[in-house]
């Protein structure tokens, strides 16, 4: 993909969490869809604001966990019964309940790998480049105290001067242009 | 928390009382986000290195060495150099597996249990004792490796389509084993990983020279803490707390059916699964205080790992402590109600044969220190004793482990069979040596890694509450 270029959107800093989740809030109630809060710890507050409340993280760990239970309950019974098959004092070969623990254990290690790398791939990362760290001001805070928003520039709703002076009416501390 | 039980006058109590909740603070009052994140990320990117850690380093890293010589030795010369023969054909490497491998419960447990259960006691902690839990299971799993002798063969173990058509055997609990510590291993470093993810983020932007920026710019990931990132990720972490829950208890079952599909005397009991978890986390709590006691003297971290913490820590330990009396009693029951000529004789003989002394110590460190003591919130707030509590706690735990090991096969069915078990210097320069090697591991982690986790603990900070407008505007 070529790089993209002009403005990808305007971020305005806050000082708080409760700035931030109002101004979401307003944003969203005005009709702004592309948009994106940058905190430094997770604010449930500001994922209601933007409507992000369902995710498909728990559908990838359930996935992962029935293919890990599968694939080693089927590996042991292949294993004991067809490939090498070993007669312990007379015990049937298809005896499943000791097959159980195994499984139990790839049913979470499958699952537990699922969600953390399906949590990372639905999110997009890793992805060292994003355009908003171009802004001068968010890796000084993104990470650390302050709270930002993001309108996008691909929302209908954006014009460069308008938006930014919506935005400066929300008192926030700055707001500055994010360019690709 | 309650504050029910507090006296409202004690002025030592009040500071710790949230004027506007009534509730009890985790954290020291006063923090902010800033000097939380200045207070840990100074720690991993100052560019002097406190010299005591430098010490430390040298010390631990020496006692690692002793591993290295004994392991080495080991190799040349094959596990005849350790004290194992018949009968105790197991020794100090099951001791210390099942040791280990409970030590690194703790840490899951908090991170993963108190979680769920929304204790935000744990946000201070929860880091390093995932690290904890990472290094005790490094040094366990080292112990199967070795004790075969010819680790390099040791992939035997796996299911795999080898050129001779052999395929494990998947009835046995060793075998069991083999999946439940390497999925402990992976799911505790993943789950250790991801938690420092955001964290990373913030390390890389705080960096001051361009190595460490490249460095915590690539593992960070590109993290840069977006409410959608955010979503997935606390989705992530508390299925991941979900699935870590119940494999440690699995993990620690597992490993006390080695032991109880036997059909030795002392072995053969359905007690094992819970109380063997109970003994791990039992001592993986001890193990956490002997590690947070002086590293939050060390680094002036009192503020965030507080005495509530140390506190809470001794009565997790209280109640998982009297789990493992209630095991001990059930064992001594057992043996004289199943009126078995054998067990009778094992627990007579584990109490007051030989190897006695060993039980004696067992139960001195493990129920009369520990048990008489932490009833008193005076002594659990009391740092230095709950050092030497944790340190008692663990070594107790090491001579459970002894004792279930060793008194169990030394003397079995059969007299003429009888021995007994004298470790050798290797085993001692084995086991001493994994001391070494798990604190070094931990002064590498605290040096380069951030050691609490920074965006939980922001979460738990009065300026992270939500205001309304009105108090907003009133410059609240």
């Amino acid at each position: 993909m070529p790089p993209r270029e002009g403005t990808y959107g305007l971020l305005a800093e806050f000082d708080n969490p409760s700035d931030l989740v109002r101004a979401t809030q307003k944003a969203r109630h005005d009709g702004w869809r592309r948009m994106d809060c940058y905190t430094p710890y997770p604010v449930e507050e500001a994922a209601d604001a933007i409507g992000f409340h369902r995710n498909k993280v728990p559908l990838v760990t359930l996935i992962g966990g029935l293919m890990g239970l599968t694939a080693m309950f089927l590996l042991e019974v292949w294993i004991n019964t067809l490939a090498y098959p070993l007669n312990i004092a007379g015990r049937p070969l298809y005896s499943w309940p000791a097959f159980v623990v195994p499984a139990y254990e790839w049913t979470i290690l499958w699952a537990g790998l699922s969600a953390a790398f399906g949590m990372l791939a639905l999110n997009g990362l890793p992805s060292l480049y994003h355009p908003v760290f171009n802004a001068p001001n968010f890796r000084n805070g993104a990470s650390d105290d302050k709270f930002f928003l993001c309108l996008e520039a691909l929302d209908p709703k954006f014009d460069l001067l308008e938006t930014k002076k919506y935005l400066e009416g929300m008192q926030p501390l700055s707001v500055v242009e994010v360019e690709y | 928390m309650a504050t029910s039980d507090l006296k409202p006058n004690n002025p030592e109590y009040a500071k710790w009382v949230d004027p506007a909740t009534g509730e009890f603070r985790v954290l020291e009052p006063g923090q902010t986000f800033k000097s939380v994140t200045n207070k840990i990320t100074r720690i991993v990117l100052t560019p002097h290195t406190p010299l005591g850690w430098f010490a430390m380093f040298g010390i631990f890293g020496a006692i690692a060495m002793l591993l290295l010589t004994a392991v080495t030795w080991l190799f040349l010369k094959g596990v005849g150099i350790w004290a194992i023969t018949q009968p105790v054909a197991w020794g100090f490497a099951i001791i210390n597996f099942v040791w280990w491998i409970g030590i690194g419960h703790a840490g899951t447990l908090i991170s993963a249990i108190l979680l769920l259960f929304k204790q935000g006691w744990r946000n201070s902690i929860n880091r390093f004792a995932e690290a904890m839990t990472i290094f005790a299971v490094v040094c366990a799993g080292m112990f199967p490796l070795i004790h075969v002798g010819r680790p390099w063969l040791g992939y035997w173990l796996f299911p795999y389509p080898s050129t001779m058509t052999v395929w494990p055997q998947f009835r046995s609990p060793l075998l069991w084993d083999v999946f439940a510590v390497s999925t402990y291993a992976t799911i505790s470093v993943v789950f250790w990983y991801i938690g420092m993810v955001p964290d990373f983020g913030t390390m890389r932007d705080r960096a001051k020279t361009r190595f460490a920026q490249y460095v915590y710019g690539i593992i960070s990931l590109g993290w840069r803490g977006s409410i959608r990132h955010w979503v997935r990720y606390e989705t992530a972490s508390l299925l991941l707390a979900g699935l870590a829950t119940p494999l440690v208890l699995s993990v620690h079952t597992v490993i006390s059916f080695d032991f109880a599909v036997a059909v030795l005397p002392g072995w053969h009991t359905t007690i094992f699964p819970p109380y063997f978890v109970a003994g791990a986390i039992y001592s993986g709590f001890a193990m956490v205080l002997t590690l947070a006691i002086p590293l939050r003297k060390f680094y002036g971290l009192e503020g965030l790992v507080t005495e509530r913490h140390i506190d809470n820590m001794g009565k997790v330990m209280l109640a998982t402590g009297f789990i493992v009396a209630y095991g001990y009693g059930m064992e001594a029951f057992m043996a004289w109600y199943s009126a078995s000529h054998w067990e009778w004789f094992m627990f007579w003989n584990r109490v007051f044969g030989p190897m006695g002394w060993s039980y004696a110590l067992l139960i001195l460190f493990n129920l009369l220190i520990p048990l008489t003591t932490l009833w008193s919130r005076k002594l659990r707030t009391n740092i230095s004793f709950m050092f030497f509590i944790s340190i008692v706690v663990n070594t107790g735990m090491w001579f459970e482990r002894f004792v279930i090991v060793v008194t169990s096969l030394y003397r079995d069915f059969l007299p003429s069979s009888w021995g007994t078990y004298r470790a050798t210097k290797w085993d001692y320069m084995t086991y001493i040596g994994t001391l070494g090697l798990f604190t070094t591991l931990f002064l590498l982690f605290v040096r380069f890694l951030p050691m609490i986790p920074m965006n939980e603990i922001k979460m738990m900070l009065p300026g992270a509450k939500i205001k309304p407008k009105v108090a907003a505007e009133s410059g609240d």
